[in-house]
């Protein structure tokens, strides 16, 4: 018998038996859905990592020279710790000869941040937001479009005149409904003239991206951040393309080993932060999680398996008269094989079918009610068929392969 | 073995000693079933039960054969090997010129599809499929196209007079439209034999006369049919009937031979 008649058969058998069928299917149909929700909840976490994340924080082929690291995404042991602290701040003194060492077209910024009070003479009482000292290509690096207004200019910043750009967020809430172009902050009782609100940068895991003060590192606002103003938190290091990213890290990595006096068996005391070692942890414990997306469902296929091969096994008892009526008008033993297998088949194929359909949606909920992110991975779903057509055949094989071993006469007498 | 008359239907005895007296040798293609000393035992846990003991038949193209005999006369072993659903433990078994006593299983399986026609007790159609469905069965595993199948089951059931059945379900159909649909079944694939266990044992007897004057018409066109029965006045409908006990062949008779001995009217004489 063709394959294509045995499907034909399957769905028919199926159709009769609705109610029977779905409780079948159920077992599948659950560990498939788990399966695709588990795996779009890892990718979809992944992606955010990547493009939301650390693609926010880290611009495109880019590294920052810090003193140590400050994306730290996954456990980072004592030792490690220890020893972070034990490294010598990154000074001002730093910046200039690792800027000059840098090859040709490599954009620069650095800068200094910290929670500080802001206050307006409009909003009252004074607001905690995140101020960033900055110089160089700061705005260009960052691709942070105004709004309204303008970014710092080069000589505001070279002269660290008492200029800010602030986010939408901060704009909001020092000046609420009202244009802040032109008004003024104060911070450490300092005025300082607005010149430019930032375009919204959105926010993550709840965190808002638009809460923020961009003020000339050369000017006082960079008191505010450290006892010690000679302490720079990071120099941003901007490739012109992603080739350029490796060369660009050896000059800034000689020029301060050899501030730092290291010698060549010693390790950096200093850090070169890209999007890759920033995810690099992510990326491995991702590994993990997609097992475990994989394996914990495996235990619900276990359980459909089982549902599967004695829903057959009864199924093949119930029409074995239907077997040997099959037989004696011509069914070979791989007829009725492929009959039974294709019919279990069928039912875990649309199992998780069903399951993945379920696990989509439940993803999706997940995602929507939740601040858990999710996107579906699309081999995902060709694995949640596949485990499920897996599924049924194997939970198929005995049952068929009883089916096919009765002796004719036998199921023929049997009512 | 009561052997009395020179012609019975359309094969005379001497012809049917010379073919059965020739082991090993092919029969020629009149004969559509030969067996030759057919024996066949189980064991029942270490006792041997010799079902047949030996059995020699040979039934010719054409013929109307009843085979009767009381339980346990090996009648149902006959009758399985006969359809090819069983091999015997000796013996040879020629059906339409092929020497099916030694094939595989799935040779088995393709002579069933090919050469044989079922008709049981029963019905045994498929309670899920319409009649049309269960007409087209015998063409699926003979891997016949789907249109073509539907055609050659639409004709098969016309021919039974089921013109207006063609999409009902078993349970919406009596039990003599039932085993209309099992005949049409049984001949959609033009076998060599018709083969009937008991056709009639679960029908009331007007019904049985119905399926009777089916089998005829077919006899009539030349289809040779094989009646497996325990009723008298049903074997007497066959031209020829073929008594078994104790697992051998007791009696070989014309029918109205048979239906002067027991006493009853020989069905179409009156």
């Amino acid at each position: 018998m063709p394959v294509f008649e045995a499907i034909k058969l399957a769905l028919q058998t199926l159709r009769t038996q609705k109610l029977k069928s779905a409780f079948t299917l159920l077992g599948v149909c659950i560990g498939v859905m788990f399966l695709i929700t588990v795996v779009s909840i890892v990718e979809g976490m992944g992606r955010y990592m990547k493009d939301d994340l650390v693609g926010k924080l880290i611009p495109l082929n880019s590294f920052e020279l810090r003193s140590r690291p400050n994306i730290n995404i996954g456990e980072v042991d004592r030792s490690v710790w220890a020893e972070y602290r034990k490294r010598p701040p990154l000074e001002i003194g730093d910046i200039e000869p690792v800027r000059a060492a840098l090859p040709e077209g490599v954009k620069t910024a650095l800068y200094s941040n910290g929670q500080v009070d802001v206050s307006s003479a409009e909003s009252g009482k004074p607001r905690r937001m995140q101020v960033n000292a900055v110089d160089g290509d700061y705005f260009d690096i960052k691709k942070l479009a105004m709004k309204e207004g303008r970014p710092l200019s080069p000589q505001e910043m070279l002269r660290g005149e008492k200029v800010v750009v602030i986010g939408i967020d901060a704009a909001d809430r020092l000046f609420p409904s009202l244009n802040a172009i032109g008004r003024e902050v104060k911070m450490g009782g300092i005025p300082y003239q607005v010149v430019g609100v930032a375009e919204p940068q959105g926010s993550v895991l709840g965190m808002s991206f638009d809460n923020f003060i961009v003020a000339p590192w050369r000017s006082q606002a960079r008191r505010l951040l450290s006892s010690r103003p000679n302490i720079v938190d990071g120099l941003i290091i901007q490739s012109q393309n992603e080739a350029g990213i490796p060369d660009a890290m050896e000059s800034a990595r000689a020029v301060m080993r050899v501030r730092r006096h290291l010698r060549p068996a010693q390790k950096d005391n200093f850090a070169l932060q890209s999007s890759e070692s920033a995810l690099a942890f992510w990326n491995k414990i991702q590994g993990y999680l997609v097992l475990a997306g994989i394996a914990l469902p495996a235990i619900g296929l276990v359980v459909g398996a089982i549902v599967i091969m004695n829903i057959m096994l009864v199924a093949v008892s119930q029409r074995t008269s239907e077997i040997g009526v099959r037989k004696a008008l011509g069914a070979k033993r791989r007829d009725i094989l492929t009959q039974f297998l294709v019919e279990s088949s069928v039912l875990g194929i649309l199992g998780s079918a069903i399951g993945v359909a379920l696990g989509i949606g439940l993803a999706q909920v997940i995602a929507l009610t939740t601040p858990l992110p999710a996107a579906v991975a699309p081999w995902s779903i060709f694995l949640g068929i596949a485990i499920g057509a897996g599924v049924g055949i194997i939970s198929g094989v005995y049952p068929a392969s009883r089916a096919s071993l009765l002796d004719p006469i036998a199921a023929l007498r049997q009512e | 073995m009561t052997d009395t008359l020179d012609e019975i239907g359309l094969s005379t005895t001497g012809e049917r000693r010379a073919v059965v007296n020739a082991p090993g040798t092919a029969p020629s293609k009149d004969w559509v079933i030969v067996t030759r000393n057919l024996q066949r035992q189980y064991d029942m846990g270490g006792e041997i039960v010799r079902a047949l003991r030996g059995v020699d038949i040979a039934i010719r193209r054409n013929e109307y054969v009843a085979i009767m005999g009381p339980s346990g006369s090996g009648k149902s072993t006959f009758m399985n090997l006969i359809g090819c659903l069983d091999t015997p433990n000796a013996g040879e078994y020629w059906l339409n010129g092929l020497l099916v006593s030694s094939m595989s299983d799935d040779a088995l399986a393709r002579v069933r599809n090919k050469e044989i026609g079922f008709v049981f007790q029963t019905f045994n159609l498929l309670p899920r499929a319409t009649a049309l469905q269960n007409v087209e069965l015998p063409l699926v595993y003979a891997g016949v196209s789907s249109s073509e199948r539907q055609e050659r089951a639409r004709a098969a059931l016309d021919a039974v007079q089921l013109g207006g059945r063609h999409h009902h379900r078993p349970n919406e159909l009596s039990g003599g439209q039932r085993q209309r649909v099992a005949i049409a079944r049984a001949l959609v694939n033009r076998p060599s034999i018709l083969l009937a266990d008991e056709p009639t044992g679960n029908l009331d007897s007007q019904t049985s006369e119905e399926i009777m004057r089916v089998f005829e018409g077919l006899a009539t066109q030349g289809q040779t049919v094989v009646m497996v029965t325990h009723e008298p006045d049903i074997a007497a409908h066959a031209k020829r009937i073929v008594v078994l006990r104790d697992g051998v062949l007791s009696s070989d008779e014309r029918r109205d031979q048979f239906a002067a001995k027991l006493g009853i009217d020989v069905p179409g004489t009156h």
